[in-house]
């Protein structure tokens, strides 16, 4: 095959391109279909409903038109401690404009008597959700601690950050990049 | 699927292996063809180094402008290890003129520096599907096909193995040389020209494609646009050589 012939079969994968490239165009119908609950970027976050510490109980799906903060972690965890009170921060000074943290402590690893005393030393004021049995973590997939997870307005996962300590710089640029996002 | 490995305290993320691997490889082959090609070793090398650097740079500080309030209050964030605060577009751009910048200074020719570059950079993107293979990324479209792959809670296209396989057969053309290049630089044309083809052809089976106006898939779009161009260059240059012959 010579140049010429290679770009006369070019041109013939253009014209095809441009047929499949319309033929192959995204109805608003497929869309829906391929929206599903996994934890994934792109995909709803899976609900779920666990005690707090405090307290009561949180419903994912409650917090809708919310952002939403959900990090996964353990007191014994270094790199969960080292976090934390960089997400206290964003939590403090971005909660009145629609942040919600859950911090969701893998309690069947931890104890609620660990978390509660670490919580209360680093000062945290979001609420604490116990995952007492890891049905959470294992329908999130977590298979690193820290394990955070950045849910939009709409219950979308937008980032997922495995490992840690995140700093402050890149939790407050998650947070403000989906808080400036319209409903 | 398999995005880490955890080792003692640290988790080694199986994607940016698979590319630090592609990476690493593909530049012997860089190597190897520049040596062919009679350009200095070491300044491709240091074009790479410069691309790659600029790019790394390039993507954290074009995320940091888009966020520029919280950087200038938290300034270490930009030391931040993590791969999620990364702009790949500003990547990608500052690293491409980084390394133009460092050619244009050294008087790399630009034809042939592209030919050293393209077996690299053909077995680069068989890299870049097994780390999408790996985190799970570039994930298909649902459908019932027999060999689908059960993924993300449903049966998909194995559209990271279509992305390999693809890979792999451009590398097979683009390094035997199979198409005969009649002018400095139509290699690197060539290998551009079927990378979008397969592009266009396989992104139809993404299930995670960003969508333009109407449904249109971004990626095809794009690619169809490069492939215009590419078809241009190619006869372009053909046309000048056939000129130059004739003279001759």
């Amino acid at each position: 095959m010579n140049n010429s012939r290679f770009a006369t079969w070019m041109t013939w994968a253009l014209i095809l391109g441009m047929i499949w490239t319309v033929i192959s165009r995204v109805s608003p119908a497929q869309l829906q279909a391929q929206t599903g609950s996994v934890p994934k970027e792109g995909f709803t976050a899976p609900d779920f409903t666990l005690s707090l510490l405090d307290g009561g109980e949180v419903t994912l799906s409650d917090l809708r038109g919310k952002v939403v903060l959900v990090n996964f972690w353990t007191s014994w965890c270094p790199p969960c401690r080292q976090e934390m009170p960089a997400i206290e921060s964003v939590y403090r000074s971005y909660k009145d404009i629609g942040l919600v943290v859950i911090g969701l402590n893998l309690t069947a690893q931890d104890s609620k008597q660990d978390a509660a005393a670490f919580a209360q030393g680093v000062g945290v004021t979001f609420p604490i959700a116990l995952d007492l049995d890891n049905s959470v973590s294992n329908l999130y997939r977590v298979t690193a601690l820290p394990t955070s997870f950045f849910i939009d307005r709409r219950g979308v996962i937008r980032s997922v950050i495995v490992g840690g300590p995140m700093s402050e710089a890149v939790i407050q640029s998650k947070v403000e990049g989906l808080l400036q996002e319209d409903q | 699927m398999f995005p880490y490995l955890r080792l003692g305290p640290f988790l080694l993320q199986m994607p940016l292996l698979a590319l630090f691997i592609g990476f690493w490889i593909g530049n012997t082959f860089v190597e190897r063809e520049a040596v062919r090609l009679g350009l200095n070793k070491e300044k491709i090398n240091n074009l790479i180094g410069y691309g790659l650097f600029g790019g790394i740079l390039g993507a954290r500080l074009v995320y940091a402008a888009q966020y520029a309030s919280v950087y200038v209050a938290n300034p270490l964030g930009l030391l931040s290890l993590s791969t999620n605060t990364l702009s790949p577009i500003g990547g990608f751009l500052i690293g491409i003129a980084a390394a133009a910048a460092y050619g244009y200074r050294h008087k790399l020719p630009l034809r042939k520096t592209l030919d050293a570059l393209t077996p690299g950079l053909s077995f680069f993107m068989i890299a870049v599907g097994v780390s999408h293979l790996l985190s799970g990324n570039a994930y298909g479209s649902p459908t019932r096909v027999p060999w689908a792959m059960y993924v993300w809670s449903d049966y998909r296209h194995p559209s990271q193995l279509y992305e390999i396989f693809f890979a792999l057969i451009i590398f097979t053309i683009v390094l035997p040389k199979v198409i005969p290049a009649s002018a400095s630089g139509m290699r690197f044309v060539q290998f551009v020209a079927l990378t979008v083809t397969a592009r266009i052809f396989l992104e139809a089976f993404r299930g995670d494609s960003i969508l333009w106006l109407d449904g249109y898939r971004a990626a095809q779009v794009i690619g169809l646009a490069t492939l215009i161009i590419c078809i241009v260059v190619l006869r372009q240059w053909g046309r000048i050589q056939q000129n130059e012959s004739n003279i001759q």
